[in-house]
């Protein structure tokens, strides 16, 4: 594992002055760090923010739920206001990979790091999320723009999502026997003003489905979903699942997802 | 390098480790408990599963220089008095093992479930040990074992 210098932030101003050359926010560490075992990534400086104590705690008023980018998926998915509020994010975090991993993984690190299969950008879409950083606000549909690509800038550290509390909302996935990341999930939020649906694992980033929100607007229901077709165009294709398959599992999932709300 | 204090298995120890030292090298090369094992070093196989402050982790993916102040229990420090552990004896009792390389971590999966599940039912046992695999396809003794426990702990 190639060297970089450890330091440790104990608020978010520190974290962003520390923040210089090729160096990254260091969270649970849970893709970070493997990243850098493989030599996918390399730095200079990892700055640790979990002693940060503004970037934990979760806070829910009627309207939205705003939980610190710190929080580790165990966190959310354990927590009473989550389990209240909205029920199927609770359901998502409990389903990360593992019990180690999610003692460790966080909330900020897996939508910072944006993985095409990481379950919680879909959250963040289907629900509206804001991202609040250390410098601005940032709505999900703007934040998400690629593979492995957000809309933040360097050194800007997530601080808080905020996601809007739907009437109604879940999210079903096809784990990987293996990884447990999706190799389809949808996230379907019925919100006060829309239908979301946001899929994930499909393509080579997380992704609205336009005309699953437009059938689900008419009639929330999964028979309503029963005579869309699917293109298979742009969605992955690998080993586990090819791109046809995938696109059946978007119809499939996302009935069993309406079906749950 | 980073001067760390922390505590292993109940004893202080304080070191300078190279900033980039992994918990499970640190443990394995520096204190010499080779109890946790490393089989993957991709963070998948839960071999190097110990307690960090009380929860689970795996110790592949976690840098020493991260547990300042924090107490770790290895599976060297599940007896006590020279008494085995329950979990240890259930799994003795089972044979919940074959080769045995999982078997460090499966033991400290299998206590932190029961923390925090005192009574899990076979899916439960199955469902948590997701992130420990064991190469051998051992699993029906490896629950067998966890669940004989909790019904003693």
């Amino acid at each position: 594992m190639k060297n970089f210098n450890f330091k440790t932030a104990t608020s978010t101003k520190e974290a962003t002055k520390l923040f210089s050359g090729r160096a990254a926010f260091l969270a649970g560490g849970m893709t970070l760090l493997p990243a850098i075992k493989l030599r996918l990534a390399a730095y200079s400086d990892l700055i640790n923010i979990k002693k940060i104590k503004t970037l934990s705690g979760i806070k829910a008023s009627s309207k939205s739920l705003k939980i610190g980018s710190a929080s580790t998926h165990v966190t959310v998915a354990s927590s009473k206001e989550v389990i209240k509020s909205i029920p199927s994010l609770s359901f998502l975090a409990d389903g990360i990979g593992d019990p180690q991993v999610r003692n460790r993984g966080t909330i900020g690190g897996s939508i910072a790091n944006n993985d095409p299969a990481a379950d919680y950008p879909s959250a963040c879409l289907a629900l509206n999320a804001i991202i609040h950083t250390s410098k601005r606000k940032i709505p999900a549909d703007k934040f998400f723009k690629g593979m492995f690509e957000t809309d933040l800038k360097k050194g800007e550290l997530i601080e808080a999502i905020e996601f809007e509390i739907p009437e109604k909302s879940s999210y079903a996935k096809f784990p990987n026997p293996a990884s447990r990341y999706a190799i389809v999930g949808v996230y379907i939020a019925k919100l006060k003003k829309e239908v979301r649906v946001a899929i994930t694992g499909a393509s080579s980033s997380v992704y609205r489905s336009k005309e699953l929100e437009a059938a689900l607007t008419n009639n929330f229901s999964a028979s309503a979903i029963n005579n869309i077709n699917i293109s298979s165009a742009d969605l992955n294709s690998d080993i586990h699942a090819s791109e046809d398959y995938r696109a059946h599992l978007i119809k499939v999932m996302a009935q069993k997802a309406v079906s749950n709300c | 390098m980073v001067k760390v204090n922390l505590k292993v298995n109940k004893k202080s120890i304080s070191k300078e480790v190279s900033d980039n030292t992994l918990l499970s090298d640190f443990l394995r090369e520096k204190l010499l408990l080779t109890g946790t094992h490393v089989g993957c070093d991709t963070s998948q196989c839960g071999a190097c599963v110990v307690h960090l402050n009380g929860q689970s982790v795996k110790s592949c993916t976690t840098l020493v220089a991260d547990c300042e102040g924090s107490e770790i229990t290895t599976i060297e420090g599940l007896a006590e008095n020279g008494k085995m552990h329950v979990m240890q004896q259930s799994f003795k009792k089972h044979h919940g093992l074959q080769c045995g390389f999982c078997t460090p971590g499966m033991v400290m999966s299998a206590v932190d479930l029961l923390q925090k599940n005192k009574k899990p039912n076979e899916q439960e046992i199955r469902d948590w040990l997701e992130g420990n695999i064991c190469r051998c396809t051992g699993y029906q003794n490896i629950v067998a074992a966890v669940k004989d426990a909790a019904s003693k702990l």
